[in-house]
């Protein structure tokens, strides 16, 4: 029965996360984060977040070099449309399987060591990618200023078939339709749900509950003579090959690939993105990836004047201090928000903000006479 | 005695040694603190980073607070956007004179008597008001509330300070450098090295073995280490173990601070330093071996002289670009050839 | 498994919501339009976009500062500043073609990444018409590529690399800031004088495209000189201690370092190379040199008193007694308290000729603006005579070469100009530097 109720739960789950990405440009207009630019990003990062989470919600391995995925993604798209095709589908099949083969490769070496051990062996590994791109390899990846699109690129594919851009710069298009604003938003918005849906069934697979074991006792896991490096690995790939898409999909909706994009900060943003939203959970990081993107564009966008206006309401006096104390926080200073939103999560909801959703809903159903011990399924486990 | 072109190579190599030297003492001192909180407290804690730039920070508030200054106003000159000059002297070389422009000039050395107090109670507010509550949670979370902790920290002095570096001179007697190979007697001017170099070199081999027999040879110390062999067991003998590991996390938030305070003649410090030196740092305590503070120190040594040989052009020739991923090509291998670092113990950190 | 689970009910209501969502944009694009965010109402929307947060933020304030003076200027607020001494007098001081001039702002973050990002806020939601700032090259050109791509007009803020109006180059873009290799061509004469023919250069390079493109200037000019380059070494990109790099200096025989370096890492490593000694030094029976291409006074001031005596070159400096000079910073001190930078003086340029383009050419469509700009010659900004190429869309004006001053009377007052480089000596032909400006893009 309760296997049923989940199926059923998971269908409606599955639902609605459909309906809310279809209906984003609408529900997110209010907030002023309803242009196609944002919700792209949300979309990637999503995406982005999703894939992280199969490993460190799962298996409990924090990498931090997954940065380096998005950008061997967002490289080899921006290839693919520069050798053979604007269309974003090879791209994205390539850079999936480029971002695979990598991870695999760095996997295959760091998840012979555990904890903290790993971590830093994905960040070494991230940090020598982006160092070296940024320099040496400048060649294949155009360094600090990124690498472009350009007129005279071959497009062999698009040659073939007779498609001339004449003397703009091309965009890319999924025959026809080009990957900018609300129809690339929708581009990515399919392939969020597809990759969501993903989650989903590994979340609810005997391969997913094998994760589970290694997060929760390996040695327990290796005792019963089971060997799960296969398994951790293979968790590794799928979220490597996640973050391919999402590096591939960013360089599809704006065909420049840049070599911060491998910095370690970027890794380190998909980790608060995970466990802001709640690693583990299935929604949360998507949830997590917003609201951070959200924050980096929406609050470091308030100026003095924006916020003088804001606060016109008040008499001159009050208005200057509203306006020099929030000036603290927006602008210049959204990082201090940032950092004080981790601060508040980390202490009071462990679990992120599913946690807290939980602990609403469960608040809820107390009042109306319901038992609950809800938050035991979604609150991560320790990872040791 | 050798013929020239030897000499010279010889010169290059014993710079190069000398420089590797003075990096590791550097990292070894950053890396110090870190690794005594893993050691002692279990606690990975990324606010590291941010300690050290405070430090760096109460150098510059010192220096700020020294010079502040008597500010007269000369109506007869004007400034290029014409409000009247302003005539700043120092109010510590008016009341003082040449007292006062000393304490001035060695206002960073005198900035380490200042640091240590401000720095202990950093420490000790921190690990009573944040991190004590996180001794019990996973690690993924311990990262996650320090990382959160440095931004505020660093957007917090970049909101008094500026996003602009400030300088820091040495001390005008310590600020040229010093003909070395002239006492080793090589010809004179081939072997230079600033002087303040050498003062942090000495100042790092100092404090390291300042905090080494501290834990070796005091009670307190000696109680510190069988808390982080077994915290429960000397908790149960009835030693208020908290309260100690309180304050080895004052302890160490002087020690990354005193590293902040003395580099910033060689740094110009500004908000950002902290998360510059944080993942570096991080890779010292991990290549040494988590909890252990030999490893920390042999680490931090090994990968300054590395460092410095990957740096020459002879290297860089036959390795394009080895300079910019040595440190983490050095930790790569030595954490596949020794699982746990240098000197790691098993099952710490590993889970 | 799953395939109970989808229902025939499920996917039509799924297909039901998925029609809804499509529409739902049709809500939001607006009325028909000429170009991208033609402004109808009664006021133009510009975006500045700076760095507020990383290492450049307090460059970025100082730009941000910048065009918010502007904008009071061009709306009739304040005293005017270099609008009164603009040889171009369409501008009246009551906005821009009628409308008064509002603005947003973005952090670029001094990431191509984060840059892009806010700068598409602010054409797809704030319908700004016209983009500018930033305080580094790799931003810059990023940006650039995407006014291009959305139809709006990009004014560039401090960039100095040669790719920006070069290889790189857009027709949407425009330059006032000079490059590196007007920082070789202004130098070259006055090394010869201060240093002599017969010199060993010793080069340090940010290991990025601006250095590579800055040593290739310094190589250029000073191997025409007859001097000679010992080595040119690739540093990471904010290395923060380059000790290592600078101990072989030492014996290598040079006698003068380049630093192609610039903010932090030319901070720290100036900082360094003076502590070891490199400035008092005699090699080969000569002083010893050291060399800063590309001076920023709010860098120097992070290097204190290691500039002193240092050659390197500037777009502008506050201490300019020029008619234009003065007036820019008198109004900027009075409003702000201290002088502005040479990237706050590039920035207000910038708006300034972006705002008189557009109304000499009656309109802000992008190829109108950028007609207006092509080839115009002005005065009165501060740079002497100078006009915007047609051919690359880059500004040429004088070059200052400028030296670290001995004895400052205040924080601002770092440096000192050595020489006015005549324009006419860095002149460079168009098809040097390579690259194609392609058509205009008016969006829509």
């Amino acid at each position: 029965m309760v296997k049923a109720f989940k199926r059923h739960s998971d269908t409606i789950l599955m639902l609605v996360f459909i309906a809310a990405v279809l209906a984003g440009p609408v529900i997110l207009e209010p907030v002023g984060a309803g242009y196609p630019d944002l919700l792209q990003k949300f979309a990637i990062y999503g995406i982005f977040a999703l894939g992280f989470n199969i490993l460190l919600g799962l298996t409990g391995y924090l990498s931090f070099g997954h940065a380096a995925f998005l950008g061997v993604g967002s490289y080899t798209t921006v290839w693919t449309f520069k050798l053979l095709s604007m269309n974003p589908l090879p791209a994205l099949v390539f850079s999936i399987l480029a971002a695979g083969l990598f991870s695999l490769l760095i996997g295959w070496i760091s998840l012979r060591r555990t904890g903290i051990y790993f971590s830093i062996l994905t960040l070494a590994f991230a940090q020598m990618c982006y160092n070296l791109a940024y320099s040496v390899l400048t060649p294949i990846t155009n360094g600090e200023t990124g690498l472009q699109l350009s007129q005279s690129d071959p497009r062999v594919l698009d040659t073939a078939f007779g498609r001339d851009y004449g003397a703009v710069l091309p965009a890319s298009d999924l025959f026809g339709i080009e990957m900018t604003g609300y129809p690339g938003f929708y581009f990515c918005g399919v392939l969020l749900i597809i990759c969501f849906y993903i989650a989903l069934r590994i979340f609810r697979s005997p391969f997913g509950l094998m994760l589970l074991g290694v997060k929760s006792n390996q040695n327990r896991m290796n005792y019963t003579g089971l060997n799960t490096r296969p398994y951790a690995l293979a968790a590794f790939v799928i979220s490597g090959m996640y973050a391919g898409l999402a590096g591939g999909l960013l360089a599809v909706t704006d065909p420049l690939a840049g070599a911060e994009r491998m910095q370690w900060t970027a890794s380190g943003e998909v980790v608060l993105m995970t466990i802001l939203g709640g690693a583990g959970t299935l929604l949360g990081p998507v949830i997590g990836a917003g609201v951070i993107k959200y924050a980096e564009n929406i609050f470091s966008a308030f100026n003095e004047g924006t916020l003088q206006s804001a606060f016109s309401f008040l008499p001159e006096p009050l208005q200057h201090i509203a306006v020099s104390i929030t000036g603290l926080f927006v602008g210049e200073g959204w990082h201090l928000t940032l950092g004080m939103l981790f601060m508040v999560i980390v202490i009071f909801l462990p679990g992120g903000l599913m946690e807290g959703v939980n602990r609403i809903i469960n608040l809820f159903r107390r009042s109306s006479g319901g038992g609950g011990e809800g938050t035991a399924e979604t609150a991560p486990q320790p990872a040791e | 005695m050798f013929p020239a072109w030897m000499l010279e190579t010889m010169d290059a190599i014993l710079l190069q040694v000398l420089n590797g030297l003075d990096k590791g003492g550097a990292y070894a001192l950053i890396a110090l603190g870190l690794t005594l909180i893993f050691g002692t407290l279990g606690v990975v804690n990324f606010a590291h980073g941010a300690l050290f730039m405070l430090g760096a920070f109460c150098a510059v508030t010192l220096k700020e607070i020294l010079s502040w200054e008597m500010v007269t106003i000369d109506p007869t000159q004007k400034t290029a956007w014409g409000t009247p000059l302003e005539v700043r002297t120092p109010y510590i070389e008016a009341w003082l004179g040449d007292a006062g422009s000393f304490i001035l000039d060695y206002s960073v050395p005198f900035s380490i008597l200042f640091a240590i107090p401000i720095m202990l109670v950093i420490g000790i507010v921190m690990e009573r008001g944040l991190i004590k509550h996180f001794y019990k949670r996973p690690h993924v979370e311990q990262i996650l509330v320090t990382f959160g902790l440095a931004i505020v920290l660093q957007e917090i002095v970049k909101s008094v300070f500026g996003a602009n570096p400030i300088p820091q001179p040495a001390p005008d007697m310590l600020s040229g450098s010093a003909d070395i190979g002239a006492f080793f007697g090589l010809p004179a001017n081939t072997v230079v090295y600033p002087y303040w170099r050498m003062v942090y070199l000495a100042f790092s081999g100092v404090v390291i073995a300042g905090v080494f027999a501290f834990l070796q040879f005091t009670t307190f110390g000696m109680v510190v280490r069988a808390g982080m062999a077994d915290r429960e067991t000397v908790g149960l003998l009835g030693i208020d173990i908290d309260r100690r590991f309180t304050i080895v996390f004052g302890l160490a938030a002087v020690v990354a601070g005193l590293a902040g305070v003395m580099y910033t003649p060689i740094l110009s410090p500004d908000y950002h330093m902290g998360m510059d030196f944080l993942v570096l740092s991080f890779v010292v305590v991990v290549v040494g071996g988590m909890g252990s503070l030999g490893g920390a120190v042999a680490a931090g040594f090994l990968l300054g002289i590395l460092q410095s040989f990957a740096s020459m052009n002879e290297v860089k020739s036959i390795f394009p670009g080895i300079d910019q991923i040595i440190i983490y090509l050095i930790a790569v291998v030595i954490l596949l050839v020794r699982p746990r670092g240098l000197m790691g113990r098993k099952g710490v950190m590993e889970g | 498994m799953i395939k109970r689970n989808i229902s025939r009910r499920g996917l039509m209501k799924g297909a039901a919501v998925a029609g809804v969502g499509l529409a739902a944009p049709q809500f939001f694009i607006r009325g028909a339009y000429a170009y991208t965010n033609e402004p109808k109402g009664g006021s133009v929307i510009l975006g500045f976009n700076v760095p507020q947060t990383g290492a450049y933020a307090d460059e970025g304030a100082d730009e941000l500062r910048a065009y918010q003076l502007a904008v009071e200027h061009l709306n009739g607020e304040g005293d005017g500043g270099m609008l009164n001494t603009f040889s171009s007098k369409a501008l009246k001081g009551s906005g821009v073609l009628g409308k008064k001039v509002e603005f947003v702002t973005g952090d670029t973050q001094t990431k191509s990444d984060a840059a892009r990002a806010s700068a598409k806020r602010m054409i797809e939601k704030d319908g700004a018409v016209m983009i500018t700032g930033g305080s580094s090259s790799g931003v810059a050109i990023a940006v650039q590529g995407l006014c291009q791509e959305a139809g709006v007009i990009f004014m560039a803020g401090l960039t100095h690399s040669n790719d920006t109006t070069g290889k790189d180059k857009r027709a949407n873009g425009f330059r006032h800031f000079f490059n590196t290799e007007m920082s070789g061509a202004a130098l070259g004469p006055v090394l010869k004088n201060a240093y002599g023919t017969d010199r060993k250069a010793y080069h340090l390079t940010a290991d990025y495209t601006w250095g590579w493109s800055q040593e290739g200037s310094i190589k250029k000019y000073t191997e025409q000189l007859g001097w000679e380059t010992t080595a040119a070494v690739r540093t990471p990109l904010g290395a923060g201690d380059f000790s290592q790099y600078i101990t072989p200096v030492l014996n290598s025989g040079a006698d003068v370092l380049v630093l192609n370096h610039y903010g932090k890492d030319m901070v720290n490593s100036l900082t360094q190379a003076v502590q070891f000694g490199l400035r008092d030094k005699q090699v080969n029976g000569k002083d010893f040199a050291i060399i800063v291409p590309l001076y920023s006074r709010l860098m120097a001031q992070g290097a204190g008193e290691n500039v002193k005596g240092i050659l390197g070159s500037t777009n502008w400096h506050w201490s300019l007694q020029d008619e234009g000079s003065v007036a820019f910073v008198k109004s900027f001190g009075q409003k702000y308290g201290f002088p502005p930078s040479q990237a706050a003086h590039t920035c207000y340029c910038q708006a300034l000729l972006y705002a008189d383009a557009a109304e000499r050419a009656g309109t802000f469509m992008p190829s109108e603006v950028g007609k207006a700009l092509e080839g115009f010659t002005f005065d009165g900004l501060g740079n002497g005579p100078t006009e915007y190429r047609a051919s690359d869309h880059q500004c040429f004006k004088d070059v200052l070469v400028v030296r670290g001053k001995e004895n400052p009377t205040s924080n601002y007052d770092l440096l000192e100009v050595v020489e006015v480089t005549p324009r006419a000596q860095v002149e460079y032909p168009a098809e040097m530097l390579g690259g194609e400006l392609g058509p205009y893009n008016n969006g829509a």
